[in-house]
């Protein structure tokens, strides 16, 4: 096996401009592959991690026929209180949130509000949001005029020039707020730059009346999300009058959410790295060239090695392994591309965007995998080569010029 | 007990080429019996089939018709990788153009046939190394071919044709692309080993190295004249 080795490597090092020519095909394949599987990877994992954060337990109630789409559909109070009384609904609350304009210091812009309830519905919220006050404190029950911040607000330049802090005025809609608490980092910008005020000021200074712009619920133990939801569909429709098929509120399970996410995502990462793995099957075919020029050009050195003992099997190891060594170490060389790809993304992921708990994931089966699919791709291109040389007879090899 | 000193023997050979319509006949009708120690020289115009006799007794190519025996064995039955192990081990060959591989060094080359056999790393290299010594070529050993002079590579290739301990060495034009002294030293070295019990069959064009060996056959057309 040493020795197969030896000799492979040895005739590797003698066209090396070729043999790096060759494993070009296969180190940007591989690179490519393993870029994205280790990107699809963390966007995954960063994924159900938030998804997890907020909890299995949890249902929101929005209007509108679909999640993210612009509605003139409502939700009101009343609906907030049939989805109290369904049965498996633990606990439930409303909050509102609208784009407004925000005024600190000198400095004016829009921002999202978001109007939490003062009681301890709020939690369910928080839950789902993953978040908790990092300085100062929540909102109290009973409180008009206090604002919490998201995390970018308390930087400079992270929303406003100068950073805001605990105690400070913000003025929303004419009103005055003052800074009670600052949330923790969630790890997307968007997030981390809203600001969260008590819901009745909310409807108030954002012209709500009585409408709510998303419920979410809690289970109770022992019910199965799904159903709860199914149960307040069918509340829901009953009391807004509504047609199946026509419901103007729609219900999110995370469960749900999630499983549709990771759905789609595999179908979108796998036609990715389809399209990668086709540029190895050219780098594949690329090594099948080579090998076989290598057999034409070596003929007579392999009369020679047939004439001095060698077996057909000990022809056809020394060429497999010559080309699945160039799949090996274009696989080598791809994998450290792969993952400096992987790890720069990741980095500009971090810098651009701010999505801070985002990890380009290189698991060991990634490295292993891409690895030995290299080293298969290059010995399976180099098989028919292989087998071509092996079953050279020894005088008309030797007789080869 | 006559039998056993019988290492080479050819029955009625036949070796024909099939070139489309036409049929060669490259060699006919061959009996041979070659003795153990014996160094014999094969002569004879170009085409008269002097290298396929010789590639015949080296099992690197089968008869048309006929039996050719290699130590009482009879090579036209043998499986491929049987025959590979007649080559590995009884016989070692010189060729014209040396055939050496051009990626390994003198050394490699020598120790390449072990590569094929059952021999522990460290027998290979000092088997190797002593064989190199023996033709002289003991500062060469980690040159490659294309720094050796063809006299060079030709003592490279006789150590390899040695390193299996063969009974049989078959030269076909040895001395063919060396000058005349050169040329020489490798007879020298073929009628040496010849003296420590060695068979040697030779092709030769030169027939004043022909005469340096024991026995001489001469072809024409394909067979033994008499
Ligand atoms: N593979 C082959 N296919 C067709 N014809 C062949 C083949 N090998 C040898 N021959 C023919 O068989 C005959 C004998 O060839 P061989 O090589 O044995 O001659 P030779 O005596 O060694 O000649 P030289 O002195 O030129 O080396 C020649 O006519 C040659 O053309
Ligand atoms: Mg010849």
């Amino acid at each position: 096996m040493k020795d197969y080795f030896f000799l492979a490597f040895n005739n590797l090092k003698r066209r090396k401009l070729r043999s790096w020519l060759t494993m070009l095909g296969i180190f940007i394949g591989i690179a490519a592959v393993v870029a994205l599987i280790s990107l699809g990877q963390g966007l995954q994992d960063y994924i159900t991690e938030q998804f997890e954060m907020m909890g299995a337990n949890k249902l929101i109630v929005m209007p509108g026929r679909g999640m993210g789409m612009m509605t003139a559909d409502k939700l009101t109070s009343k609906d907030l209180n049939v989805i109290e009384k369904t049965k498996g609904v633990d606990m439930a609350t409303a909050v509102v949130y609208s784009v407004s304009l925000i005024k600190f210091k000198d400095e004016v812009k829009s921002i999202f509000v978001i109007g939490l309830p003062t009681d301890k519905t709020a939690d369910i919220f928080k839950e789902m949001g993953g978040f908790e006050a990092e300085k100062g404190r929540d909102l109290k029950e009973g409180e008009r005029d206090k604002v919490v911040i998201g995390y970018l607000l308390a930087k400079d330049n992270g929303f406003f020039e100068k950073a805001v802090s605990l105690r400070d005025k913000l003025v929303i809609k004419e009103k005055e707020f003052r800074v009670v608490g600052i949330m923790k980092q969630i790890g997307n910008p968007g997030d981390d730059s809203q600001v969260y005020i008590p819901i009745d000021t909310a409807k108030e200074i954002l012209d709500k009346k009585d409408e709510i712009d998303a419920v979410y619920v809690q289970t109770k133990d022992g019910f199965v999300p799904e159903q709860v939801a199914e149960n307040l569909e069918k509340q829901l429709r009953k009391s807004r009058n509504e047609k199946e098929g026509e419901e103007t509120f729609n219900i999110q399970t995370f469960e749900k959410l999630l499983e549709t996410f990771q759905k789609v995502f595999s179908v979108v990462q796998g036609v990715l790295v389809g399209i990668a793995a086709i540029s190895l099957l050219v780098g594949g075919v690329g090594i099948m060239n080579t090998m076989y020029t290598a057999v034409l050009e070596r003929t007579k050195e392999i009369g020679t090695m047939k004439a001095v003992g060698a077996k057909n099997s000990d022809i056809l190891l020394i060429f497999l392994f010559e080309s699945g060594l160039l799949g090996l170490i274009g696989g080598l060389i791809g994998i450290v591309i792969g993952v400096g790809l992987g790890k720069g993304a990741e980095y500009i992921a971090r810098m651009a965007l701010g999505v801070s708990l985002f990890r380009a994931s290189f698991p060991l089966w990634l490295i292993f995998g891409a690895l030995v699919f290299s080293f298969v791709i290059g010995s399976a291109s180099g098989i028919l080569p292989a087998i071509q040389a092996a079953k050279l007879k020894p005088v008309d090899a030797l007789r080869y010029e | 007990m006559a039998e056993t000193q019988e290492i080479i023997k050819l029955e009625n050979a036949h070796k024909d080429y099939r070139m489309g319509e036409s049929v060669i006949h490259a060699v006919e009708s061959i009996d041979l019996n070659i003795k153990k120690g014996d160094f014999i020289a094969i002569v004879g115009p170009s085409g008269s089939g002097k290298s396929t006799i010789m590639n015949l007794v080296g099992a690197l190519d089968l008869a048309s018709k006929g039996d050719i025996f290699l130590d009482g064995q009879n090579i036209e039955n043998l499986s491929e990788s049987e025959l590979a192990q007649i080559r590995g081990r009884k016989v070692g060959f010189i060729f014209q153009t040396f055939n050496l591989i051009p990626t390994l060094t003198a050394l490699e080359n020598v120790m390449l046939p072990m590569m094929f056999q059952d021999i522990g790393r460290e027998e290979r290299r000092e088997r190797a190394e002593k064989l190199l010594k023996d033709v002289g070529l003991e500062k060469r050993t980690n040159h490659l071919p294309a720094e050796l002079s063809g006299g060079e590579r030709q003592r490279v290739a006789i150590a390899r044709a040695l390193v299996n301990n063969p009974e049989v060495i078959l030269a076909d034009e040895p001395t063919g692309n060396l000058d005349t002294k050169t040329g020489r030293q490798v007879l020298e070295i073929l009628k040496n080993l010849n003296k420590q019990g060695k068979t040697v069959i030779m092709v030769t064009h030169d027939l004043e190295m022909a005469r340096e060996a024991k026995h001489i056959i001469r072809l024409r057309d394909g067979k033994i004249e008499k």
